[in-house]
């Protein structure tokens, strides 16, 4: 009977990890970014300079341009993304026979386990110079950022809607046919609504995903501490800060990433709660 | 007919988003191949990186990744177990649940901040441990996840019937349950390994990397997708080939461990 | 049985679901009588869902299927159209606007009482909201569920009783002014009260439209059906008259199965 209970008691604690990890980073994070928190206060978030002192000691540290950067890349990877990521769930679930569907299926789904690094270094050599050519600028920049993070989670975004559309009750899809609906009427009518919840959810999941993307952004962002004045200007992002910088950075700057991602973790967090709890509700079997 | 037109419309649309889908994929994985294979030479796996190869890096990647996993698969499982089999249906193991599964998204660059307040800044530098450590809580919440998932289908009159023959309950779960969920585990376990192994972020200032071969986890440690990020930004030449030879290894490791782990799923059915 | 008194006429029909080697329905002869209440009989697996799901080709849906032989439909001009030859979207959509089905689960879509029913008529180009108003509720009327719905025509289908939904299902159906209206065991989901109240409703349907219902429960088809067609391994093994098959059936087979020796 010990090792029942040693057992049990093992799996108890192995279980509560994932609560105090949750905490633990929430109170690292708050904890070290104290000092830019007391000397910037929430008026970080509008502060769009980012200067150290000559000695190094002390600066201007405000997060309104890797907080604007962000959202920015965000918001053009989500407008591009989810149109697609809607059509290619349809294509999946109402047009593609089954011979076509699984590898279609299949291969959406590897291209969203390749990891993030490698559409980072395709974009630079092969993206960016095709931005540059059609569109101007530098080639890296907000908009290379945002299209290839919308590359990058269409994919992701794909799958789960697919996953939600395919819940619809075929006997349901069948009546709206026996009506004379068309397959473009049935998918608008029945299939969207019916599996309402679960697209919206995957379109948050993709928002949190593109939020906090390091590797795709940083190679293309442009890793420049300046508010971009047009699409194709070079900017920053709070993962891109951190990665490039965060290492070397020096007390107060160093408070102030902190604070930064602190930022990051807490929408984060906000973003995925409702998206799971809110929207695809968490099945409990 | 309008309504007609307009069907053809979207379908067509929705037709052509799969196509451009998958002809990025094609995309990405020809120019892919193409720099990768041209730029392998039989020296990038047998030098290390200091002599423009890549065999500490991807030595230096698989050690942290399968220690991590060392770390993370335990723990996840016993955590999954805790979840379906002793705290189906409290409140507790609900609220468990849900904060894992919140983890399984967070950013992995906080992750990376957050171990290096804990596990660098206090001992004085980069080691091999902190990036141990960043990849295993990635990679803990997922097989959570997957854990709790496979053991919920394991069907309740197999406990039962263990019950029924005066198993105790550690034993049933150990010797019944998750031999029975053990297909969808090991899969879980899979694709979570492709996950890690190919993350870069985490590792940028815990491990950072290494140019040289070593299995010290105390220093500085090797890691393929770092050295890809610092490689790919260099100017010259050689590095770049490098980097494009390391990209292309990489995403055949990942993508072979994904397939596996779907063929392991599709032979269980 | 004079031809002018048919709705829909199936002549040598067998039917082959895609991938399968052997025909589920084999030369299938069946007439469908205007204004009537035609019920399709057999154990599970005969092909009574099967031959249904033809009359509106619903199967159609899945590509790959093989049709051989004619499925008549008379239309009210009294022209025919052998609804097998169809081929465009747009002749699919007309056809199931005349063949309405009504299936085994009510299957109300996800938006309010109101909207369910307007769903065909906005669909076959109705936008005039008066109009709308008054079919819908005609068809909640004539599917007796005028009354437990007039008070909240815009609330969602979804919160309806098991018995009501398949009843606002059928008034969806009796919106489009079917010619002929197709049940697919539209019982089996429900409580025996619920299932008086929709046999009550079908009988009184003939005199709008032709009906076909499949069914498992025998005591249902005789109750209500003029004409009854016993099924076996994809053959029509009898058909006739209703009393004359439950009570002097010709087949053996047929005998068996309605005094419940199998099936």
């Amino acid at each position: 009977m010990m090792g029942g209970k040693l057992f049990r008691n093992f799996s108890f604690f192995s279980a509560t990890l994932s609560f105090f990890l949750l905490v633990g980073i929430f109170a690292i994070l708050f904890t070290y970014a104290q000092e830019s928190m007391h000397e910037f206060g929430f008026d970080f978030l509008f502060n769009g300079t980012w200067e150290a002192d000559e000695d190094d000691e002390g600066g201007i540290f405000g997060g309104f341009i890797p907080i604007i950067g962000t959202l920015l890349s965000t918001i053009i990877a989500m407008v591009i993304a989810t149109p697609l990521a809607m059509g290619i769930a349809i294509f999946l679930t109402e047009i593609a026979s089954e011979a076509i569907a699984k590898p279609v299926s299949i291969a959406i789904e590897l291209l969203a386990a390749i990891p993030s690094i490698i559409y980072g270094m395709w974009g630079l050599f092969y993206f960016a110079p095709i931005v540059q050519s059609t569109v101007g600028g530098n080639g890296v920049g907000l908009l290379t950022a945002g299209i290839v993070l919308a590359i990058m989670i269409i994919p992701f975004m794909a799958a789960i809607t697919r996953d939600s559309m395919n819940t619809t009750p075929l006997v349901l899809k069948e009546s709206a046919y026996a009506m004379g609906a068309t397959k473009f009427e049935v998918i608008k009518d029945v299939i969207m609504p019916y599996s309402k919840g679960g697209i919206i959810g995957s379109i948050i999941l993709a928002l949190g995903r593109a939020l906090g993307e390091t590797m795709a952004v940083a190679f293309l962002i442009g890793s420049v501490m300046s508010i971009p004045r047009n699409i194709t200007d070079p900017t920053t992002s709070i993962p891109v800060l951190l990665a490039n910088n965060f290492a070397e950075a020096q007390d107060l700057e160093m408070s102030s990433m902190y604070y930064l991602a602190l930022i990051l973790f807490v929408v984060s967090f906000f973003i995925i709660t409702i998206a799971k709890f809110y929207f695809l509700g968490r099945k409990v079997k | 007919m309008n309504r007609l037109l307009l069907n053809k419309i979207i379908l067509i649309l929705s037709t052509l988003s799969a196509v451009i889908g998958i002809g990025f994929l094609f995309w990405i994985l020809a120019t892919l191949s193409y720099k990768g294979i041209t730029s392998i030479h039989w020296s990038t796996f047998t030098h290390d990186l200091v002599k423009g190869g890549i065999r500490n890096l991807l030595v230096g990647q698989f050690t942290m990744a399968i220690l991590a996993s060392a770390l993370a698969v335990p723990v996840g499982m016993m955590a999954g177990i805790y979840l379906r089999e002793y705290g189906h249906g409290s409140k507790l193991a609900s609220v468990i649940r849900n904060l894992s599964d919140v983890m399984m998204s967070a950013p992995s660059i906080v992750i990376g901040v957050f171990v290096f307040a804990l596990l660098v800044d206090p001992f004085g530098g980069y080691n091999g441990y902190a990036g141990i450590v960043a990849l295993s809580i990635m990679m803990i919440p997922i097989i959570i996840s997957t854990t709790d998932n496979m053991l919920a289908l394991v069907p309740k009159e197999l406990r039962e019937a263990g019950i029924a023959l005066g198993g105790s309950k550690h034993k049933i779960i150990l010797q019944i349950v998750v031999k029975a969920a053990k297909v969808g585990i090991t899969t879980g376990v899979l694709l979570s390994f492709a996950r890690i192994i190919g993350e870069t972020a985490p590792l940028l200032f815990t491990s950072a990397n290494n140019q040289f071969f070593t299995m010290d986890l105390t220093g500085q440690f090797p890691s393929l997708t770092v050295s890809i990020y610092n490689l790919a930004t260099y100017p010259d030449e050689a590095s770049r080939e490098l980097a494009w030879a390391a990209s292309f290894i990489l995403t055949m490791i990942v993508l072979c461990i994904n397939l596996i782990g779907r063929y392991a799923i599709r032979n269980k059915k | 049985m004079a031809k002018e008194n048919l709705v829909m006429e199936i002549k040598d029909f067998s039917f082959t679901y895609a991938g399968a080697e052997k025909p589920s329905l084999k030369k299938i002869n069946l007439p469908i009588e205007e204004n009537k209440i035609t019920a399709m009989i057999g154990p599970s697996g005969c092909g009574k869902s099967t031959l249904l799901r033809a009359m509106n080709r619903i199967h159609d849906l899945y590509p790959g299927n093989k049709y051989e032989g004619k499925i008549n439909l008379y239309k009210a001009d009294g022209s025919k159209q052998n609804i097998l030859d169809i081929k465009k979207e747009n002749d699919f959509i007309k056809l199931r606007q005349e063949v309405g089905m009504i299936f085994q689960k009510p299957t109300p879509f996800p938006m309010s009482i109101f909207d369910n029913v307007a769903y065909g008529l906005r669909l076959s180009g109705i936008k005039n909201r008066s109009e709308l108003e008054g079919r819908v509720e005609k068809a909640l009327k004539g599917a007796a569920i005028l009354d437990e719905t007039k008070d909240r025509l815009k609330e969602s289908a979804l919160g309806m009783s098991g018995g009501q939904q398949q009843r606002l299902c059928i008034a969806r159906a009796v919106a489009l002014k079917p010619r002929v209206l197709l049940f697919d065991e539209p019982t089996s989901a429900l409580d025996p009260f619920s299932t008086g109240a929709i046999e009550e409703l079908i009988a009184e349907l003939k005199e709008e439209v032709s009906v076909v219902i499949v069914t498992h429960n025998m005591q249902q088809a005789s109750r209500l059906s003029d004409y009854t067609a016993f099924m076996y391994l994809g053959d029509l093994a009898e058909y006739d008259k209703t009393e004359k098959i439950f009570l002097n059936p010709t087949q053996k087979l047929t005998e068996d199965y309605i005094t419940g020796r199998f099936g």
